[in-house]
């Protein structure tokens, strides 16, 4: 079959690959009809993320057609159009259990390696590096899916790829991201990055009641698109971000901020971006924090910071005196998609959002590795692509 | 309408902001080397070159009124970079073992690379945004992503319930006083 395989950085290849095989009898294997670059690929692109080995299958936003089922799997059968979730689960352990899907304690097979690293495992993720399982992701014509009897979407009739393939990461975890800040109706809600994340922050916001949006971001066709979907923009490039959040809010600041950038945020001139870039390029620091700065120094006090980006080691001069101080909360991890899929799929069939709406670009999946660079570069109007195997 | 933002061919916000803040570091550099002349010298390790640090002071104070003034620094800005590469002749020239100050002589040069990269950077900082669309490509204003316009949708979902660990304390939900 073919693949989108990580080669190194900045070296990513359509190749031909063998095709997957059922290895326990809850799988299955899913034959992908969409899946799409994410933003945090692009960590991996980038060579911002360890653990990446020559030849790994890239991706983790695809659906498609179940073809083939385990023994054991009582959920699915061949034929069933499944959107699947990048976080891969058991269902079965304690974290499971809670519905903290995303931390699953037994689906990263390198758990050892995991625990080393942040203490804990988290779940296991498609395509996303050794440190979480090493699964082949789904930037491929077919996927083996583990574990397939618990996170898979059964989608029904009527809907299209583009309208639920989204269910599987950036819509749920762009919801996460607003409802994790308990939005009141008299909320201000801040949310750095109009990419696609921040794209379905904003709309969340919005429905979750915000009284205003703002998004903060120097590219106008996603401040545009953050404007549709009822955001104020404020361009980090041509305005004093403090300057305009304190004139918003009448100096009082945003009661709720959302970091859809996360570990490589692109801040231009302001000091701390360039100590960042300094202390990155000797290894002295492997993300680049200003939007958590900038967010901890705005924030209104008993504030709450929700992190949906991904960070993915060590980070330098977090202002902590200000977060204690100022008696901030933050929430973040990644995506605890299941819980969010059943009411976002009824939101979808009710008409109530459509998610295509941030689609701008839909190639085959041969063409995927100059839409790395495109996506990377957001040039020719880049927001979001999708792929077609 | 689309939103939209100046994409004009004038110096960016960015270019313009660092150019001023570089304006008066060098204003404040100038006026310190041409009123205290003797001090700098010896800081600087130029020890008895009072002379010759004044007319630098005057070079400097007259690239920050240029930074500050002009409607396009980026002359001034090369300007600073090519003084630069005169400081760090001048300083090489104090460098030899004889100076009992070579110590101060090899920091300022460290200091002057840093400044000089800083002159560097600031010079090649591009006019135009990074995303060029002058054709007006990326018109993305009609992509609202929900059934009605935003503002008809503000609150659509308040039949949602927040998951219990998710929800701020109940002193933290009262309505903020705008």
């Amino acid at each position: 079959m073919k693949a989108l395989c990580w080669h190194g950085k900045k070296d990513i290849r359509c190749d031909t690959v063998p095709d997957p095989s059922i290895e326990d009898g809850r799988d299955a294997i899913v034959k992908v009809t969409s899946c799409a670059i994410c933003g945090s690929d692009l960590h991996l692109f980038d060579g911002f993320m360890p653990g990446m080995e020559k030849g790994d299958i890239m991706g983790h936003e695809f659906m498609g057609e179940v073809v083939e089922v385990g023994a054991e799997n009582k959920k699915l059968k061949v034929g069933d159009r499944v959107v699947v979730p990048f976080t891969i689960c058991c269902g079965e352990c304690d974290q499971c259990r809670r519905g903290n899907w995303s931390v699953c304690e037994r689906s990263n097979r390198n758990r050892k390696l995991a625990d080393k690293l942040f203490g804990h495992t988290t779940a296991g993720l498609f395509g996303y590096t050794h440190l979480t399982g090493g699964y082949a992701g789904g930037q491929a014509e077919y996927v083996r899916v583990p574990y397939a009897d618990v996170a898979p979407v059964k989608i029904p009739d009527g809907l299209t790829d583009e309208q639920v393939l989204f269910l599987g990461d950036i819509f749920p975890t762009g919801w996460q991201a607003a409802v994790q800040c308990d939005i009141q109706p008299t909320d201000t809600v801040a949310i750095w990055g109009a990419g696609p994340v921040g794209q379905f922050a904003i709309r969340s916001a919005v429905l979750l009641g915000a009284r205003q949006v703002i998004a903060i971001d120097r590219v106008p066709e996603r401040l545009g698109m953050a404007k549709a979907g009822g955001a104020i923009p404020i361009d980090f490039e041509e305005e004093s971000v403090l300057e305009r959040l304190a004139e918003l809010t009448h100096g009082k600041g945003p009661e709720k901020c959302i970091d859809a950038v996360g570990m490589e945020s692109h801040a231009t001139r302001s000091i701390d971006a360039l100590y960042d870039r300094a202390k990155q390029t000797v290894m002295l620091e492997t993300d680049r924090p200003h939007v958590l700065r900038e967010m901890i120094y705005v924030c209104r006090p008993a504030g709450v910071l929700s992190v949906p980006g991904v960070y993915g080691g060590l980070i330098d001069k977090i202002p902590f005196g200000a977060f204690m101080n100022k008696a901030l909360t933050m929430r973040t991890g990644q995506t605890h998609v299941n819980r969010w899929t059943d009411d976002l799929l009824r939101r979808i069939q009710e008409g109530q959002v459509d998610p295509s709406f941030v689609i701008t670009h839909t190639v085959g999946l041969e063409q995927g590795p100059d839409m790395y660079r495109t996506f990377r570069d957001k040039q020719d109007g880049c927001v979001k692509v999708v792929l077609k195997p | 309408m689309p939103y939209s933002t100046d994409k004009s061919s004038h110096a960016s916000r960015s270019l313009r902001k660092t150019a001023r803040a570089l304006g008066w570091f060098s204003i404040g550099l100038g006026l310190a080397e041409l009123l205290a002349p003797r001090a700098m010298a010896r800081a600087t390790g130029l020890a008895g070159r009072t002379t010759l640090m004044q007319a630098y002071g005057l070079r400097e104070i007259a690239t920050g009124i240029g930074l500050l003034a002009s409607d396009n620094p980026r002359p001034w800005l090369w300007a600073r970079v090519a003084g630069d590469a005169l400081d760090a002749l001048t300083l090489a020239s104090g460098a030899g073992r004889s100076n009992p100050l070579a110590d101060h002589v090899s920091r300022s040069m460290k200091i002057a690379a840093l400044v000089g990269a800083l002159d560097v950077a600031a010079a090649s900082m591009p006019d135009r945004r990074a995303f060029p669309d002058p054709e007006g490509r990326f018109d993305y204003s009609d992509r609202v992503g929900m059934a009605k316009p935003a503002e008809a949708m503000r609150g659509a979902a308040s039949d949602f319930m927040t998951p219990h660990d998710m929800r701020d304390p109940d002193p933290l939900r009262r309505p903020t006083l705008h």
